[in-house]
Parts: C-alpha cells; sequence; structure tokens
C-alpha cells in the first residue's frame, strides 16, 4: 500500500532539521561534538604523527610544542597520538556495550510487557535487583571475575544497562499495548507478531533512539571510569581513562598529561549528553526533559 | 501502612538474598584459585591445600554460599584475606567515613540543586534556563575523575588552599576530617547537582504548566506566594524520590572520588579489595552498599507517601 | 455601531453601566508562521448581573478572548483594543502589579476541569481563606470563617469538614463548588467561566447551574460563560455571542438569536446538535461542511464564507462586520436579511430516516448477565486505603439486539457501559455471562475467537488520536481487515479501500496519509472505514463522536445512520449524550452503577412512566431551545463506588422518588411497561406514570408538551 504520497504533509526536509537546531545551541554543539570524534575515530589512527606506543625515554614528560602539540607522557609516547587513536578505542568498547544493551533490553522490554502476566512479574523483579546495586560496583564486581579486557567491558557495559534500556521499552510498551489501534488489531485478528512489529515497535523507535543515546553518554562515562580505576582496559591501550589514571602519578611534574585526556573524555561525554537531550526534545516533544 | 511496609522490607529482603547470590556466583567465577592467589605463585601444595580447608572452598558451591550468607547474617563477616583482620570492623569504619562525606556532599548539592532547577524553571527557555541547562548537563556528564583532578589542580595546587591529599587517619571525627572532605565533597556533588538541577526543573515547569498554578495567580495571590505555597510544595514532591534514585549514582561516584583522593571511605576500600582480590572484603562492602541504597530507596518512599495528601489520605 | 447598553435606553429600561465593555479586542501570537490574530476585532459589553454565554466550538478563540480580558496571556500573546474596561477602570493601562489587585477580587475565573484547577496539596477550605486573606484583608480566623460561610452559600452539605479535604477525596461536581464559592468569595463585579461543566456528568452539571440561577438573584455579578454547549446557554444566559474562529457571528438576546438565527453559522450550529426533546423522526441533523480554516489560512472574505451555502459576491471578498439588525440584536452576515425567510423552509429537511416497526430481522446479539469484575490494583496507594474487594464494573447486564437495530446505551461516567462494550468485544474477558453472535456463543478473549467470528464484531473508538497508528498510512489501517478477514487479494484490497474512502466521505488520496495530517472528524472516519472493512454484523460505537466538536458530530452521526441503512448492520451506541443516543437509536437502555434500569424503545423511554434514574437524566439535560422549560429533577449527593454498592435498589442512595426502606432492602423488580419496555423498579407503573405526570419537557411560551 505505501506509497510515498502525502497529500499536503508537513514538510521534514533537513533542512527543518536544522532550523529546529539552530534554536537549541547546546544541541547543535552536542550534535557536532558526536560528528567530530566519530571522525576523528575514523581516521585518526592514520594521521596520528607518531605508533601511539613509541617511547622515547628521552623525550618523556616533555611539554606541548610543535612536535608533540600534546605533549609527551612519562614513557614519552606523544599524548595527541595516543588520544587520537584512544578515541576509536571508547567510541567502540562504549558503542558495542551500548548497542548489546539496547538489543537485549529492547527484546526484553517487549516481550515482557507485551506478555505481561508471570513472566513480565519475573522479569521485572530481577531487573529491579541489578538495578538496586550501584552500576559501578556491579561492574567493578563482573570485571573483578572476568579479568580486565577490552571484550569483558563491552560485555559489562551491555549487561549493566540491559535493565534500564527494558524497563524504559517495557513502560512504552504498556502504555501502547492499551491504545486502541492495538485493540482494533487484536479485533481483526492480527497475530502477536504483527502486532509487536509492526503496530508498537515502530512506536517505541524514537523512546528508544533517545534511551540509547542517553545510555551511550552513560556508557562513555562508565568505561572511562573502570579505566581510571585500572579496571577496564589494560596498559599500553590508549585508554583515556586509563591514561588519567595513570597520569595521577606524574600529575604534580606535568599537568598536560592529564589536562588532555581528561578534557577529550569531558568533551565527548557532554558532547553526547547534549546530542541526546536534543533529541528528546526533537523527538519526544510531549514530555519534558526526564533523567 | 504497616502492611506496606512489611511488604516493602519483604521486598528488599527478596532484592539482598537476590544480591547476594548475584555477588557470591559472580565472585566465584575468578579465574584460578583464592587460596592460591593468597598465598602467591611459589606457595606449597600443601600450604594451599590447608588454606582451602581453612577457608571451607573444598565443600560444595551451595554449602559454600549458606555458610556465607549465615556467617553475614550473625555478623561475622570474616576476615580480610590480606589483612587476615576481621572484615565487619574495617567496613562499617569505612562506610562512617563514607556517610561524612555523603552527607556533606548532599547538604550542598541538594539544596542547589533544586534552587537551580526551580530558577531554570522560572525563567525557562530564555537565558538563565539555558545557562543553567548546559552547566547542569555538562555536570552530569562529567566523570568524578576528571572534576576531582581539575578542583586539585585548581585548589589544591595552584592556589594551595586546601590539601589534595584526603587521606586522613581512618579513625578521625568529623571536626577533623572536614577540611579533607570539602574538595572530595564538592567533587561528588557536581555530578548530584547537574541531576537534581535538571530533575526539580522538569518537575516545576510540570506543576507551573497545571491549571491550579494559572487559577492561583488568577486569584490575585502575591507572586511569592503562589511561588512558595502554590508551585513548590507540588513541584519538590517528586524531588524527594529523585534525591533518593540519587543515592545510587552517589555511591558510585564515591567509589571514584575516594579513590582519587585517597579518601578512607568504603568506595576505596572496595577498589582496594578488588586490587587486591581480597574476596570477603569484597562480598560484605558489596552487600553494604546494596543495603543502603534499598533502605534510602524505602525511606524515600515512605517520606514521599507522608508528604502526600493523596497517598495519605488515600481515596 | 456597536452599542447594547445604548439599544437598552431606546427599550425606555434604565440606561446601565456595563461591567465589561471589550471594543474591537484584537489578540496576536509570535509564532513560527509569524504573527497570529487568533482573535480579531471583538467588541462585547456585560450588563450587571447579567450571564453573558460565549458560545463556540474548539478553535473559535473563546478562551483565549477570556484570557486576554483579564490580560493573562501566554508570553508571546499581545492585544490591542479601543477599549477594555471594567466599570469605570481602564485595563489597558494597568501594570501587571495592579491587574493582580484586580484579579480574583474584582474579575474572578472559574476553570473548566475542577480536578485540575484545585492545588492537589492544599486543603480546600484553606484554598478559599486565601483569596480571604488577600483581597479582603481578613484575618486568618475570619478568613477561616469567611471559606466555611462561602462553602455554605454553595449548598455544600458540612462545610467544616469539607473545607479541611483535599481535592482527590472530593468528587467532581464538589470541586466545581469550591471553585465558585472560591469566585465568589470577594463578591466580583465579573465572574469568567470557562467551560465549567463540561467536565461534569450531566446530573451534576445541572445541580451546578442550579446554583448560578441561584446565587445571581442574589448577587449582582455578571457572568462571561464560556461554553461549546448550545443546551447550556439556552438555560441560564440572558444574551449570547456566537464566535468563529475568532470573530464574533452573531450576538443578541438568547430568545432572539436562538428563534431568528440571523448568522448561517447559527443556523448551522443549531441544525447540528441532536436534541433529546425531539426525535430522529422529527429532524434530520444537517451537519456544516468542512472545517474551522486554521488561524493561519484565513479566508479573504467572510471567515464562514467557505462552509456557508449562501455565500457569494462580496461574501467572499471583505469581512463583513458587525451590524445591528432588529434592536439589541447584531450579526455579522451580510445576508442576514434573506435568512429571515429562509426560516420555514429548512426545518423539517432532507431525507427522514424510516422509523422502527417492529422487531423483524434477524437477532444478531444476545448477551446474557455479563458481569465483569476487576481486581483492584495493588500498589502504593491501595496500601494506604481502605477499601478493599472486586470493582464491581459491570454487574450483570443483559442485552438483544437484531440486525439493521441501534441500542443506545447511556448513563453517567463509570456506570460500566464502556466497560460492557469492551466485554463483548473480548477486549476485557468477563467474568461471568453469555456472548452470543447469530446464536453461537463467543469465548470471553478476542484472543480465543475465530476467524469468522472476528469478522461479524468491529468497535469505533472513542478517542480519535489513539484510534489510529501514527506511524501508518490511513490506507494500512483500513487495509488490514480486509487482508486479514476478507482473504482479499491485492488488488481487491486497493480497490476496496478506495470505495470505503469513498464510502465515509474522504477523498482518495487521504489513502497515502498519516494520522497527524487529519483532523479529528476525518480521523473517526478512517476509524469507522476500518471497522466497516470487516463487513461485521454488529458494531460497537464506544463514545465515537464524544470527543468531537459539534458541527462534526452530526456528520458522523449521519455517515453512521446511512452506513447502518446500507448494510443492515446493528449497532451498540454507547454515550453518555442522551440527544445524541436518541437521536441515533431505536432502542435505548439506561445503565447505572454496572445495571440497567430501563430498556425500551427510543419513544417509549421518553415518556412517561420511566425510571426515576432516566427522569432525572431527562431533566438534567440542558436542551437547545430557550422556549422550552424542563422539570427540575435533581440527584442528590455522587455516585456510590463500584467497590461497595449500596444494598436492595443500587440507585437508593440517590433516588428522587424512594418510597422507603424496602428500596434499601431488597432488589426491585423488572415491571413490564408495555411493547418491549421494561423498568426496574419497587414503584408500580401506574403509580410512577401519576408522578411524572406529563413528562420533563414543556414549551414555556405555549405551555404545549412536546414529548
Amino acid at each position: 500500500m505505501a506509497k510515498d504520497n502525502r497529500g499536503n504533509s508537513k514538510p521534514s526536509s533537513p533542512f527543518s532539521f536544522l532550523k529546529k537546531l539552530r534554536r537549541y545551541p547546546a544541541t547543535a554543539i552536542g550534535f557536532i561534538i558526536v560528528f567530530l570524534f566519530i571522525l576523528i575515530a575514523i581516521i585518526g589512527p592514520s594521521i596520528a604523527p607518531y605508533p601511539y606506543t613509541e617511547q622515547k625515554l628521552s623525550e618523556r614528560l616533555a611539554p606541548p610544542s610543535e612536535e608533540h602539540i600534546f605533549g609527551t607522557d612519562q614513557y614519552g609516547r606523544d599524548i595527541f597520538s595516543r588520544i587520537l587513536v584512544g578515541s576509536r578505542d571508547v567510541l567502540l568498547v562504549a558503542g558495542s556495550g551500548t548497542a548489546m544493551a539496547v538489543m537485549l533490553g529492547l527484546l526484553l522490554g517487549l516481550f515482557s510487557g507485551y506478555r505481561g502476566g508471570l513472566l513480565d512479574e519475573i522479569v521485572m523483579r530481577l531487573m529491579d535487583v541489578i538495578l538496586s546495586i550501584p552500576p559501578l560496583l556491579l561492574a567493578m564486581v563482573i570485571l573483578f571475575s572476568l579479568g580486565p579486557s577490552r571484550l569483558n567491558v563491552i560485555i559489562v557495559v551491555g549487561f549493566l544497562y540491559i535493565p534500564m534500556v527494558a524497563r524504559v521499552v517495557r513502560s512504552v510498551v504498556l502504555d501502547l499495548k492499551t491504545r486502541q489501534f492495538v485493540e482494533a488489531a487484536r479485533m481483526r485478528g492480527e497475530k502477536s507478531g504483527y502486532i509487536l512489529f509492526r503496530e508498537i515497535f515502530p512506536n517505541v523507535l524514537p523512546h528508544l533512539a533517545v534511551e540509547a543515546s542517553m545510555r551511550f553518554s552513560y556508557a562513555i562515562f562508565l568505561v572511562a571510569s573502570l579505566g581510571f580505576l585500572g579496571l577496564g582496559v589494560q596498559p599500553p591501550s590508549p585508554d583515556w581513562g586509563l591514561m588519567v589514571g595513570e597520569a595521577r602519578t606524574w600529575f604534580h611534574q606535568a599537568r598536560w598529561i592529564l589536562l588532555f585526556p581528561a578534557g577529550a573524555i569531558a568533551l565527548l561525554v557532554v558532547g553526547v549528553g547534549f546530542m541526546s537531550d536534543g533529541l528528546r526534545r526533537m523527538l519526544l516533544p510531549g514530555g519534558v526533559s526526564d533523567v | 501502612m504497616a502492611l506496606y511496609l512489611l511488604r516493602r522490607l519483604g521486598f528488599i529482603f527478596l532484592t539482598l538474598l537476590l544480591a547476594s547470590i548475584i555477588i557470591f556466583s559472580i565472585t566465584q567465577f575468578l579465574p584460578g584459585d583464592v587460596a592460591q592467589m593468597v598465598l602467591g605463585q611459589f606457595a606449597t601444595e600443601v600450604a594451599i591445600e590447608n588454606l582451602r580447608e581453612e577457608l571451607g572452598l573444598n565443600l560444595p558451591l551451595h554449602i559454600q554460599y549458606l555458610n556465607w550468607a549465615a556467617g553475614f547474617i550473625t555478623g561475622d563477616w570474616g576476615d580480610s584475606l590480606v589483612s587476615r583482620m576481621p572484615v565487619q570492623p574495617m567496613v562499617m569504619q569505612r562506610l562512617g567515613n563514607s556517610a561524612m562525606l555523603a552527607g556533606v556532599a548532599i547538604m550542598i548539592y541538594v539544596p542547589l540543586g533544586i534552587a537551580l532547577g526551580v530558577i531554570a524553571a522560572l525563567k525557562r527557555d530564555r537565558y538563565p534556563d539555558q545557562a543553567i541547562t548546559a552547566v547542569s548537563m555538562a555536570f552530569v556528564g562529567l566523570p568524578e575523575f576528571v572534576t576531582g583532578l581539575l578542583l586539585i589542580a585548581i585548589f589544591a595546587i595552584g592556589l594551595g588552599w586546601l590539601p589534595a591529599n584526603s587521606s586522613i587517619d581512618p579513625g578521625s571525627n568529623f571536626v577533623q576530617a572536614f577540611p579533607y572532605l570539602i574538595l572530595p565533597a564538592i567533587t561528588v556533588s557536581l555530578t548530584g547537582l547537574g541531576y537534581i538541577a535538571r530533575m526539580t526543573r522538569s518537575g516545576t515547569i510540570d506543576v507551573l504548566d497545571t491549571d491550579y498554578i494559572r487559577a492561583a495567580e488568577l486569584k490575585g495571590l502575591p507572586a511569592a506566594q503562589v511561588l512558595l505555597r502554590h508551585v513548590l510544595r507540588n513541584a519538590l514532591l517528586p524531588t524527594v524520590t529523585v534525591v533518593a534514585m540519587g543515592i545510587g549514582w552517589l555511591l558510585g561516584g564515591l567509589i571514584v572520588t575516594e579513590t582519587v583522593f585517597g579518601y578512607p571511605g568504603l568506595g576505596r576500600l572496595l577498589v582496594y579489595g578488588i586490587q587486591r582480590r581480597d574476596l570477603p572484603l569484597i562480598q560484605a562492602g558489596s552487600m553494604i552498599v546494596v543495603a543502603v541504597y534499598s533502605l534510602s530507596n524505602l525511606a524515600a518512599d515512605i517520606i514521599y507517601g507522608l508528604l502526600n495528601p493523596r497517598i495519605r489520605l488515600g481515596r | 455601531m456597536y452599542n447594547p447598553a445604548g439599544s437598552a435606553l431606546e427599550d425606555g429600561t434604565a440606561v446601565l453601566q456595563p461591567v465589561l465593555d471589550v471594543r474591537n479586542l484584537t489578540v496576536t501570537y509570535r509564532t513560527d508562521k509569524g504573527p497570529l490574530d487568533i482573535v480579531r476585532n471583538v467588541s462585547l459589553q456585560v450588563a450587571p448581573g447579567e450571564i453573558y454565554g460565549l458560545v463556540g466550538e474548539s478553535g473559535s478563540g473563546k478562551t483565549t478572548l477570556a484570557r486576554a480580558v483579564v490580560r493573562y496571556l501566554a508570553a508571546n500573546g499581545s492585544l490591542t483594543a479601543d477599549t477594555l474596561k471594567l466599570g469605570d477602570t481602564d485595563l489597558l493601562t494597568l501594570s501587571r502589579a495592579e491587574m493582580r489587585k484586580v484579579w480574583g477580587s474584582r474579575i474572578t475565573m472559574v476553570h473548566q476541569d475542577p480536578g485540575a484547577a484545585v492545588n492537589p496539596s492544599i486543603p480546600v477550605g484553606e484554598q478559599i481563606a486565601e483569596v480571604a486573606r488577600v483581597h479582603l484583608h481578613l484575618s486568618p480566623g475570619e478568613a477561616r470563617k469567611k471559606a466555611l460561610e462561602m462553602l455554605g452559600l454553595v449548598r455544600m452539605p458540612d462545610p467544616e469538614s469539607v473545607a479541611r479535604r483535599y481535592a482527590h477525596q472530593l468528587s467532581g461536581g464538589m470541586l466545581q463548588r469550591v471553585l465558585i464559592a472560591t469566585a465568589m468569595a470577594t463578591n466580583p463585579e465579573l465572574m469568567i467561566m470557562d467551560e465549567p461543566t463540561t467536565a461534569l456528568d450531566v446530573t451534576t452539571e445541572a445541580v451546578i447551574l442550579d446554583l448560578l440561577n441561584e446565587l445571581m438573584t442574589d448577587y449582582n455579578t455578571a457572568i462571561l460563560y464560556i461554553t461549546h454547549n448550545l443546551g447550556v446557554v439556552a438555560r441560564i444566559c440572558s444574551r449570547i455571542g456566537v464566535m468563529y474562529a475568532g470573530e464574533i457571528m452573531e450576538e443578541g438576546p438568547v430568545k432572539k438569536v436562538f428563534r431568528s438565527r440571523l448568522h448561517p453559522y447559527t443556523r448551522g450550529l443549531l441544525g447540528s446538535v441532536p436534541r433529546v426533546d425531539a426525535s430522529k423522526k422529527d429532524v434530520h441533523l444537517k451537519a456544516i461542511t468542512g472545517q474551522i480554516p486554521r488561524p493561519e489560512e484565513l479566508p479573504e472574505g467572510c471567515i464562514f464564507s467557505p462552509r456557508c451555502e449562501l455565500a457569494e459576491g462580496d461574501c467572499l471578498i471583505a469581512r463583513p462586520p458587525l451590524v445591528q439588525a432588529d434592536g439589541d440584536h447584531y450579526t455579522a452576515c451580510r445576508r442576514w436579511q434573506e435568512l429571515l425567510h429562509l426560516k420555514e423552509k429548512e426545518q423539517h429537511e432532507g431525507p427522514v430516516r424510516g422509523a422502527y416497526d417492529s422487531a423483524k430481522g434477524p437477532l444478531v446479539l444476545e448477551a446474557r448477565e455479563i458481569k465483569k469484575h476487576f481486581r483492584s490494583s495493588g500498589g502504593l496507594s491501595s496500601l494506604f486505603s481502605r477499601e478493599s474487594g472486586p470493582i464491581k464494573a459491570v454487574d450483570d447486564m443483559s442485552v438483544r439486539l437484531r440486525g439493521g437495530f441501534t441500542m443506545g446505551i447511556v448513563g453517567e461516567s463509570g456506570c460500566g457501559k464502556t466497560t460492557f462494550a469492551r466485554c463483548l468485544a473480548g477486549l476485557e474477558e468477563a467474568t461471568s455471562g453469555e456472548i452470543a453472535l447469530e446464536g453461537v456463543t463467543l469465548p470471553y478473549s478476542v484472543n480465543r475467537r475465530k476467524q469468522s467470528d472476528l469478522k461479524k464484531i468491529q468497535m469505533v473508538f472513542q478517542n480519535p488520536d489513539a484510534s489510529l497508528n501514527p506511524q501508518h498510512q490511513a490506507g494500512v489501517s483500513v487495509a488490514r481487515p480486509l487482508i486479514l478477514l476478507g482473504g482479499m487479494n491485492r488488488s481487491e484490497v486497493r480497490s476496496r479501500v478506495r470505495e470505503l474512502f469513498r464510502a465515509v466521505n474522504l477523498p482518495e488520496d487521504y489513502i497515502y496519509r498519516l494520522p497527524h495530517e487529519l483532523s479529528g472528524g476525518e480521523k473517526q472516519r478512517v476509524a469507522i472505514a476500518r471497522a466497516f472493512a470487516a463487513d461485521p454484523i454488529l458494531m460497537l460505537c464506544d463514545e465515537p463522536i464524544s470527543a468531537l466538536d459539534v458541527s462534526v458530530q452530526a456528520s458522523l452521526i449521519n455517515l453512521l445512520a446511512e452506513l447502518q441503512e446500507k448494510n443492515e448492520t446493528a449497532y451498540l451506541f454507547i454515550s453518555h449524550d442522551l440527544a445524541a443516543v436518541r437521536h441515533i437509536s431505536d432502542w435505548i437502555a439506561v445503565v447505572y452503577l454496572g445495571r440497567l434500569w430501563e430498556v425500551g424503545s427510543a419513544d417509549d423511554v421518553f415518556v412517561p412512566p420511566y425510571h426515576p434514574y432516566t427522569e432525572a437524566l431527562l431533566s438534567a439535560i440542558p436542551v437547545p431551545d430557550p422556549e422550552v422549560s424542563q422539570e427540575q429533577i435533581r440527584l442528590r449527593g455522587s455516585v456510590p463506588s463500584a467497590v461497595n454498592i449500596p444494598s436492595g435498589c443500587r440507585f437508593h442512595t440517590r433516588c428522587p422518588r424512594k418510597i422507603g426502606p424496602i428500596c434499601e432492602e431488597k432488589e426491585p423488580p423488572w415491571q413490564e411497561s408495555g411493547f418491549h419496555h421494561k423498568i426496574c423498579c419497587h414503584i408500580p407503573l401506574p403509580r410512577l406514570k401519576e408522578m411524572q405526570g406529563k413528562g420533563c419537557f414543556f414549551n414555556s411560551s405555549a405551555e404545549g408538551e412536546e414529548c
């Protein structure tokens, strides 16, 4: 049936999207920052002036200069190069973790909310229990037994954020389930699969997009914190949190080795946060922002 | 009310039970052998076997769990594998220190966050709101180790006003500890501040948009009276729940902040325990954190119920 | 030119300075689409002690006008006016702080939804007292006394205990009385009431309107009464202004306006409202075509011209001014003189549907002793509450219906009528009872019904916004039942969808529209097309028109009737609007607290003897005709909760005709009154008939009977 002929529909061109962005400068900044970081993650490693593991002990703790624009660290490694390469790490680890949480949380929320009953009750109680343990603590304990590695950090992020995604999806499903268009579908004998994926799911998407972007910003936060505590990705990986953690010892002598990675983390997290807030305003215009 | 409390307590018990199973079983996935770990690579077979026997590691897993759980309930939380000292007094002392830090932080960020949130809501979509919203979003997003180190750089190293290191004697009282609490408390506060400000803003905007506020204005009441009696009374109710939910966040923040400042709280102890693979310490510490979190949520729900006439008085 | 006070002089009455004098008021909003004039050049005057009815559909700008009068506009709104005076005070020159002194003391407001307009966390007595403290400068003790006095004045039972309660502990009717008490506490010059009874049930509405009438005899307060309900205007107002798309179309004394109707829009409105005192045999509803223009795309000429049958020449070129037609009667129509002669012709126009003859046609639905009890939900608040036990939403309802007929189910909100329909639909699983369709018993749950059974029952829902999937094009919604239940192939589906869109009077290109590109009435048309796509034999209509504007309602009622004629479908039409039900139904069932109390043909139910509850409903519904008077039968108190249902006759707690202890002790019997007309009451029918006399409606001018 679907033809692309919508009569006099409202224009939803990319132009109007840009117009919306202009009204919320913070959102625009957020989108730009995220875009730049993704760009850096893609081309960063190839434009890095030095290999990120190259140690030059003669140049250790060198302040920013023309040669090393962000200076060097305690092993004489070029901080700029490490940050460029590290961006790929951050986005990949936090991104895959988020993706995993969103996928599993979505499925859990969809089925649990739609089926209801005992299954829903059990699933949601379990989610409540996981949520009653502070995420960083749970992440620490899990990584403690799995051992710190990039893959394990992804798994931890993915596991930790499932309950939150599932809760959001479920509450949207519960609301949609009682809408009359779903009831009309039931009255014409649609199969559960159709109702779930064709009637309900498209209406969950905007909520999911907002939730995913928010989870992503928390994931970056979490991954960085784990790195800082030495429980995440291990040296000599150029993980930003890890760089900050290692730099603490040298902080008094060379402030730059701390400021640049810390600044990169701050910029990215805040950028994603702004973007997520903007997505909420654009996709879910009804509600006021809500953490 | 009594029935409600009973049910909530039942749920908390269930949560703690499940959480304890989760924590216990996760810590059992450890690669390698605990006894081996404690004694190091060069320990003799006999020594390891003796230690295993001593720690009950040869028993079936569910027996180990039951022993541990029974011990936890009766106050016997086991001995630290590293220091060989009882875990319980250590955890409780550190918990006290964390509570001190958290208390100072809450005193800072809750009132300030509410004030900023209300101002932002009143100046909705104008400059003060945009500024507060942007800053609070930035604060929410900044990891504690970034803000903590930044604060150290400015106030400790740069200006020299406050100590950079807060590794006080774990037994210090509040007055002795206070100067060392300021920087870590501010660090933890920034995240909470942004969170409370945002939630208060959205709660207040919801209330400002209601018919009863329009009605109150059109009753010709003085603006201050409308704000204080009509708006805030309703807008701040959900903040009770928000503050409680933020406790989980605060606990996470404490772990990082205490590590940054070397402050002897429960978070620092947990990180230490994990670095040293001190199993009893990790288990007991985690359980306490979960318990504190659950109880603070219960307290919030009860306070909310008491403050909200709709719940207090029923239909 | 506009000067009703001046004309009062010609009539020989004393010159009264108007309480409110508005001239050429225009309200402009700054929006994304540029500045929009939401209200344009409106003039009106309200005299002391007068109730002025401002009538209009949604989007007519009536609420904006009310806000502009008190200079309480949103930040992006601004107003200009030649005059905006309250008595001698020029409101245009007052500062915000000075306006605050006017608000709540000289002008007060009563808002639409009383549940939302009372602060939930302050006891209601205190909310009255604070006004007395601020404006009357009373001490806290005196203010508290004043609050109790005002509660007594609005006939609140037990003011002392009510004053201490919170909003959630009071019913909608009580809350509205609290708001009126607040508004009257300062004895204001002007009270603005914005749809004050729209959110209430009819029986409660009637009590509030009576109260206003009584108060007006003791107070000299003028009222600007905003509403969409012409019946309410006819019952309580002395002057009326008809607003359309931001302008006043016609203005004058209520009786004159209703009688001579000097604007085509007024005519359209009055012609499209079903009347409870007239059945479909008497009147065919005449819908106004089209919809209110959006403020950003107003027509050049008369704003009503795109929907007006008389529009021609000048009408399409320039905005007509409001002109004096007859003394204090004004109209904005250029051709009002022609309208005077059109008057007689328009009544009884159009095809009148054939009335029912007898119970012929196949028996479609037989629902026997349906019960639906909900378990009260757990949760935070339930643990603080005292009530327990199941909510008996539907408690023994039986209904039989034949093909081609409509059964109207009426009752006030919460009476269980919607739950009953949802049980029949299988969306709610009945607790007990039997649902048979063409003699075949259906499973309770829709999930367990066979394809062939699903095809037979379809439903049109109340809320057009939730009715269609926002992500699906309208055509998809209509095509799905064809594919699933009709077993059609692609090309058949295509042509059938087009047919259905034509049948519900929608252009074919609407097939590709998303719901947000449709108006409320259009969405409901798509929903009707979707329901008819399955070619059902039973259609459940759950308040299908309640969310729509009056002028749109009529066209949908007509559409439903047309489709029924064509398809011989049986309708179960659920509504709280007795007038609409009377208009569309052959049979009517009256529901209260989960049970039926009276069932009969549409004609029988509206003449005595009727059940005391039916009687109360009939006398409560405001008739859009100031010449018709109604009996004053009012219900006391509010509906008991469906958890603790009163013993004996469950209506006894509110029944105005209660005869004694038997009502509290024994369930009343069903009594046959005539051909398939049954009443469930202890009072013997002959006595009931004697009590009720000639019926609820009589023409006050001719003293003739209307029923």
